[in-house]
């Protein structure tokens, strides 16, 4: 299983583009995309998963740990091109409610406060 | 002192290449003893070879001598190699001990039993995909007519996530004569673990509370899989779904409750992910198919259905559990 992480900063945005799929194998190599990034205050970065099908529990935790991160030094963090299943995993661990949250695949936006 | 080893060696070589005999072997072989207590490396040793060899056989080809250059050079990386490969064996059996000891806590303090209530039958299996289960099921009699109930999944293995679910037994236990509701006690487990959690650690907790006078169960879920509540009379399923984040990620979270009453033959099966996002080669396994191995043993007792369950689904997994599997039913018996 393969997973692989692309980085495209546009206008002070950070975005990543992830394809792939996110379990225990792949997560730490995730995980180290994102610690590599040098944290600013008031930085935004965007998390395009339109490529990824599948994602588990460690998965998620690699996103909880950025998205403290982020919030620590007053950042934004979004998440986007989810699919419907990846979308009712963040629904359900109540995640969509904290994290931005936009373009859902085959759906409305389901942006949060 | 590398110097006199290399001239003890090069005579004891010497009396080798002469004699050729057992005896001058055999002094060889003790003598590998001194290089490893004077600390002398396999390449030094080589080293200290060719010095004697070249010193020995004043007409060595230099082809022979630069040969050993080479095997110098080997052996220093393989020497590398296999202290890496020492490291990570010592590494992974530090890995197995702890795991050991992890094990070992989940199969005495954190273990559970079942509870008697009257008219509720209760049926429960925790099974792990690997040796350490990160499931958690914990069960707490308040009154002799109240029953609650933690099913919890934690990411992570060994001894965090053995003291995340001791933290989970806790929180329950020390609210245990204080009457609290569902949202409570996740509200209050969730500040006791956020603070001490590892940034992408986390646990997901369904917490519920039934009671026999009433017959009502009052649930809240802490980002954790909706359980599934069939309803005999309608002969239908509904999600048992509720509002609340994940324990560990953000101090202060709210989390909803709600409230079912049960009838006769009704029942609720709480899950973990392990069973609600069954893999197969196939593809994933759509909750209706659960509802379907469910309602084929509905008339069984609690107990025969998750074991049911359990046996259908390993065995459309190939009997190989990608995810830790729990799942209990409580079912109203009368």
């Amino acid at each position: 299983m393969n997973l692989q992480v692309e980085q495209v900063d546009k206008d002070l945005v950070h975005n990543f583009k992830i394809i792939g799929e996110i379990d225990i194998y792949t997560a730490p190599k995730l995980k180290e995309h994102l610690t590599n990034l040098e944290q600013a205050e008031g930085m935004e970065v965007e998390l395009d998963l339109s490529e990824v099908n599948y994602m588990d529990s460690t998965g998620l935790g690699v996103f909880v740990g950025f998205y403290k991160e982020v919030k620590a030094h007053n950042g934004k963090m979004v998440i986007k091109g989810l699919n419907q299943r990846l979308y009712r995993l963040f629904e359900i661990t109540g995640l969509s409610e904290i994290m931005q949250i936009k373009e859902i695949e085959g759906g409305e936006d389901h942006a949060s406060v | 002192m590398p110097q006199e080893a290399g001239l003890q060696y090069k005579q004891m070589l010497d009396n080798y290449l002469r004699s050729q005999g057992e005896e001058d072997l055999y002094l060889g072989q003790q003598f590998s003893r001194s290089f490893i207590e004077k600390k002398i490396a396999p390449e030094d040793v080589i080293s200290i070879h060719k010095t004697s060899i070249e010193e020995l056989i004043k007409d060595l080809p230099s082809e022979v001598s630069v040969s050993f250059d080479f095997l110098i050079e080997m052996m220093i990386h393989y020497g590398l190699a296999l202290k890496e490969h020492q490291s990570l064996i010592r590494k992974q059996e530090a890995i197995q001990m702890e795991m050991d000891v992890a094990v070992k806590v989940q199969n005495t303090l954190l273990q559970t039993a079942t509870p008697e209530v009257n008219g509720l039958d209760i049926g429960w299996i925790s099974r792990p995909a690997k040796r350490m289960n990160g499931d958690y099921v914990y069960f707490l009699n308040e009154t002799s007519n109240e029953v609650c109930l933690a099913v919890a999944d934690i990411i992570g293995k060994g001894m965090s996530a053995a003291m995340h679910m001791s933290m989970v037994k806790f929180g329950m236990d020390s609210l245990r004569y204080e009457k609290r509701s569902p949202s409570h006690v996740l509200s209050f487990i969730n500040n006791m673990i956020e603070k001490s959690i590892s940034d992408s650690m986390f646990i997901s907790m369904f917490y519920g509370k039934y009671d026999t006078d009433t017959a009502t169960f009052r649930y809240s879920s802490a980002g954790h899989e909706p359980a599934l509540f069939y309803r005999a009379a309608e002969k239908s399923f509904t999600q048992l779904e509720s509002k609340g984040l994940l324990l560990g990620v953000q101090e202060g979270a709210n989390y909803e409750e709600r409230t079912v009453k049960l009838e006769k033959d009704d029942y609720i099966a709480i899950m973990t992910d392990g069973v609600s996002e069954t893999r197969t080669e196939k593809g994933f396994i759509e909750m209706d198919v659960i509802e379907d191995l469910l309602h084929h043993v509905k008339s069984e007792s609690a107990q025969v259905m998750v074991d049911y369950l359990f046996n259908e689904l390993s065995r459309m997994q190939d009997y190989q559990l990608r995810d830790d599997f729990t799942l209990v039913i409580l079912k109203k018996t009368k």
